[in-house]
C-alpha cells in the first residue's frame, strides 16, 4: 500500500501547478465551511445563551394553556401552591436540571407620577432567579446586581422604558396592576436597576421580587404562572423534557388532559428558526463543497487517466492487477481531497486565531456590539475533512475504474 | 534470408508446397509439433516442453464498418531458451502475434498455449497476474514509468506483482543493474537518461521477476543502430545466462541477423522460417 501511496504523490507532484490549483480550490471550499460554520456557530451560542442564559432558561413549565394565551399573561392560569410542589419535587429529582425559579408574569401601569405607561413584569425570587437566569445581572445598565438582584420594595425597569419615562437608579415609580378577580391595586417601587433590553420574548420585561408580585395582584398564597429551568447541560434538553413529559404524564386536568405543558426554549424563542435557517445555510455551504470537490477531482483524475493512457497499459501489460491499478487512482484522488482539507483546516484555524486577537463585533436588532468568540469545534472539522476525503474518493471512483478496465492493448495504443 | 525455408528444413514435416504455405490455411505447419524450434526440437517427450504453442491462430479487428484480418492462421512452437525474432514488413501482424502470445489480446480462433496456459481462458486479472508471474515485455518506446527511478522501475513489477521482501527486492535489482550496466545510473529518472540507457532498463525490468519469456515488440526501433545492437546483444547474452526465451519483432534486416530464429510474417502468416542455430543450418 505504501508503494502505491508514494507512486500516487509523485504523480501529483509531476503535475504540480495543476495538483496546486485543485488543492487550493479544496482549500478554499475547506475554508468557507469552516469559517461560516465557526462564525454562525458563535452567533448561535451567544444569542442562545442569552436567550436561555437571561431570560428564558432552558424550559419551561406552565399550566396547560398558558402559552397559548401568554400575550394577555393570564392570571387565572396560574399554578396553585399544590401544583407548585408537585413540579419542584419532579424537578428536584432530575439530576440533570442545575436549578428553577418560579416566577409570576403579568402586566401593569408604570408610572413616575408625571406619565403611565404599560409594562410587562416578572415577579421572581432573586436568588432562584440568579441560578436559572445566570447572565441576567450582566444585563443591567445602571445600578448592579450587588448582594442581590432585587430586595422587596424594588423594581429592574427596562431600557427603553426607563429612557422613554426618563426615570433613573432610585427614583420611585407606581406600578398598577389588574388582580384575578379585576380589582386594582398599586404599589410604589424604587428603581434598583436599568436593564438592556435583548432579542425575543421577555426580552423588554421588568423585574420586581415575587413577594410585591403576590401583594401587589393580591395573592395570598403561594402562587405563581411559570417555572423556568437550568440545565447542567444544554445538550440534555430533549432528554430532560421526555424526562419531565414522562414524569407530569400521571397529572390530568379535569377534563382528562395532562396538566402540564413543558415547552424548550426552541419552541419559546423565534430566534429558534433563525438558528434553524443558519444551519439550513451551512448545509448548503456544505453542499457547494461537494460539489467543489466533486467537479475539481473528478477533472483532474479524468485528466490524469486520458493522458496516462499508455502508462496505464504499460503497467497493466507488465501484470499490475486491475485492483492496484483502481488504487492508484484512487489514492491519488484522496490524496489531493487529504491535502486540500489538510490546508484549508490549517488556514481556518489561523483565521480563527486571527478573529481572536482582533474580535469581530456586531449590531442585531438594538442590541449594539454584540462580540463574536468562533471557535472551531472538532466535530465540524472531522465532518468537514470526512466530506471531503469520501467525496474525493468518490470523484476518483470513476476515473480509476476505467483506469483498471482498460485493455492494456487499447490503452497502449493511445498517444 | 541466409537460412533455408521452411519446407527444406529438417525435422519440419512441413507443408507439401509453397502454395499451400501462404494460404489462409496452412502457414507453416497445421500441427505445432510440426514447426517446433528451439533447443530440443523432434522428439515426442520434447513436445511437452513447448513454452508457446499456436494451432491455426487468427485475430481480426473490426476497424469502423471494415474487418481487418491481422492473423490469417498461424500455427508454430516456440521451445524454452530460444532467441526468436518475428519479421516482416509493417502491417504484417507481427505485433499482433507478440500482444496474442503476451496474453495482452485474445485470439478469434484458434489455440494458443504459452507456458502450459491456454491464454483464451484468462480472465482481467488472471491475466495480469500471469503475465506477471510468466512474460517479461520490452515496448519500442521503452514505456519506463517516469514518477519512479530507474531502481524502482526494475523494482516495479517485483512490489507490484510478485510482492517480494525488501531485500531480495534489493539484491535482484542490483543484480540486473550491474547485468544491463546500468548501476550508476540507478537513482535517475527515466527523463534523464538516454534512449539506449532506457532500453537497458526497460529490459532489466522484464528480466527481474525471472519470467520464462521476454517479448519484445521492436525493441530497437527507436533506437541508433549502434545502441540498437548492443540491446539485442545484451538480451542475447541474459538468454545465455538466463536461459530465459527472447521473442522479438523487427523490421531491421541487420538486427534481425542476431537472432537464432527467424520467422517472416507476411500478410498475417508466416511465410519462412530460418533456424540459424548449429545443428539446423
Amino acid at each position: 500500500m505504501l508503494n502505491i501511496v508514494k507512486i500516487a504523490l509523485r504523480n501529483l507532484l509531476r503535475y504540480k501547478r495543476r495538483t496546486l490549483l485543485t488543492s487550493l480550490l479544496i482549500t478554499i471550499g475547506v475554508l468557507a465551511v469552516l469559517l461560516f460554520s465557526s462564525i454562525t456557530g458563535a452567533f448561535k451560542s451567544l444569542m442562545v445563551g442569552q436567550i436561555t442564559d437571561s431570560m428564558l432558561g432552558h424550559l419551561q413549565v406552565h399550566k396547560r394553556g398558558y402559552v397559548a394565551s401568554i400575550d394577555n399573561l393570564p392570571l387565572h392560569m396560574n399554578l396553585r401552591p399544590k401544583e407548585m410542589e408537585t413540579i419542584e419535587k419532579v424537578l428536584d429529582a432530575l439530576p440533570e436540571v442545575e436549578a428553577y425559579s418560579p416566577r409570576i408574569k403579568f402586566g401593569g401601569m408604570f408610572s413616575n407620577f408625571e406619565e403611565t405607561t404599560n409594562i410587562r413584569l416578572n415577579g421572581v425570587d432573586p436568588e432562584q432567579e440568579i441560578l436559572t437566569a445566570p447572565l441576567l445581572p450582566k444585563r443591567m445598565l445602571q445600578g448592579a446586581a450587588g448582594d442581590a438582584l432585587l430586595r422587596p420594595g424594588e423594581i429592574l425597569v427596562p431600557e427603553l422604558l426607563a429612557r422613554g419615562m426618563k426615570v433613573k437608579l432610585g427614583d420611585t415609580v407606581v406600578i398598577v396592576a389588574t388582580n384575578r378577580d379585576g380589582s386594582v391595586n398599586a404599589q410604589t417601587l424604587t428603581v434598583r436597576g436599568v436593564l438592556e433590553g435583548i432579542s425575543g420574548p421577555g426580552g423588554r420585561d421588568g423585574y420586581i421580587h415575587i413577594k410585591d408580585a403576590r401583594t401587589l395582584l393580591r395573592i395570598e398564597k403561594k402562587e405563581a404562572n411559570e417555572y423556568a429551568v437550568r440545565l447542567k447541560k444544554a445538550d440534555d434538553l430533549d432528554k430532560v423534557h421526555a424526562e419531565l413529559s414522562a414524569a407530569f404524564a400521571g397529572e390530568l386536568n379535569k377534563e382528562g388532559k395532562p396538566k402540564y405543558e413543558i415547552h424548550t426554549w426552541e419552541k419559546l424563542s423565534p430566534f429558534y428558526n433563525i438558528a434553524r435557517m443558519i444551519d439550513v445555510m451551512t448545509f448548503f455551504i456544505k453542499v457547494m463543497l461537494i460539489a467543489i470537490v466533486l467537479v475539481s477531482v473528478m477533472n483532474v483524475m479524468i485528466m490524469a487517466v486520458f493522458e496516462r493512457m499508455k502508462e496505464i497499459g504499460t503497467i497493466a501489460a507488465i501484470g499490475t492487477r486491475p485492483g492496484k491499478i483502481l488504487a492508484l487512482f484512487l489514492v491519488e484522488g484522496l490524496s489531493l481531497g487529504i491535502l486540500g482539507s489538510a490546508a484549508g483546516t490549517l488556514f481556518s484555524l489561523a483565521a480563527i486565531f486571527a478573529l481572536k486577537v482582533n474580535p469581530l463585533s456586531f449590531d442585531f436588532g438594538r442590541q449594539k456590539g454584540l462580540v463574536l468568540s468562533p471557535t472551531l469545534d472538532v466535530n465540524e472539522i472531522m465532518i468537514a475533512s470526512v466530506l471531503v476525503v469520501l467525496v474525493s474518493a468518490l470523484a476518483s471512483l470513476q476515473p480509476a475504474f476505467k483506469a483498471s478496465r482498460m485493455e492494456p492493448v487499447t490503452a497502449m495504443r493511445q498517444v | 534470408m541466409s537460412g533455408k525455408s521452411l519446407s527444406e528444413q529438417e525435422g519440419l514435416n512441413s507443408v507439401p508446397n509453397a502454395a499451400a504455405r501462404i494460404s489462409t490455411e496452412a502457414t507453416i505447419t497445421r500441427d505445432p509439433a510440426e514447426v517446433r524450434v528451439g533447443s530440443a526440437a523432434g522428439t515426442g517427450e520434447e513436445k511437452a516442453m513447448s513454452l508457446v504453442e499456436s494451432k491455426d491462430l487468427t485475430k481480426t479487428y473490426q476497424a469502423g464498418e471494415v474487418e481487418v484480418k491481422a492473423l490469417k492462421g498461424i500455427s508454430f512452437a516456440i521451445e524454452p531458451a530460444s532467441f526468436v525474432s518475428f519479421v516482416g514488413p509493417s502491417g504484417s501482424g507481427k505485433t499482433t502475434l507478440l500482444n496474442l502470445v503476451g496474453c495482452l489480446d485474445k485470439p478469434t480462433s484458434g489455440q494458443l498455449r504459452v507456458v502450459g496456459t491456454d491464454v483464451a481462458t484468462l480472465g482481467r486479472a488472471e491475466g495480469a497476474t500471469f503475465r506477471g508471474r510468466n512474460i517479461g515485455f520490452v515496448f519500442q518506446d521503452f514505456n519506463l514509468i517516469p514518477v519512479l527511478t530507474v531502481f524502482e522501475n526494475i523494482e516495479y513489477p517485483l512490489l507490484m506483482v510478485e510482492c517480494c521482501g525488501a531485500r531480495e527486492r534489493r539484491e535482484r535489482v542490483e543484480t540486473l543493474l550491474e547485468a544491463v550496466g546500468m548501476a550508476d545510473q540507478k537513482k535517475k529518472f527515466p527523463s534523464q537518461i538516454s534512449g539506449g540507457q532506457k532500453q537497458r532498463v526497460a529490459v532489466a525490468r522484464a528480466l527481474v521477476a525471472d519470467p520464462k519469456l521476454v517479448l519484445a515488440d521492436e525493441p530497437t526501433a527507436n533506437l541508433d543502430h549502434e545502441t540498437a545492437f548492443m540491446v539485442i546483444n545484451l538480451m542475447k547474452s541474459l538468454k545465455k545466462e538466463r536461459k530465459t526465451t527472447f521473442v522479438f519483432s523487427t523490421h531491421d534486416p541487420k538486427i534481425v541477423g542476431e537472432a537464432e530464429i527467424v520467422y517472416t510474417l507476411e500478410d498475417g502468416l508466416v511465410t519462412n522460417l530460418e533456424d540459424r542455430r548449429a545443428g539446423h543450418a
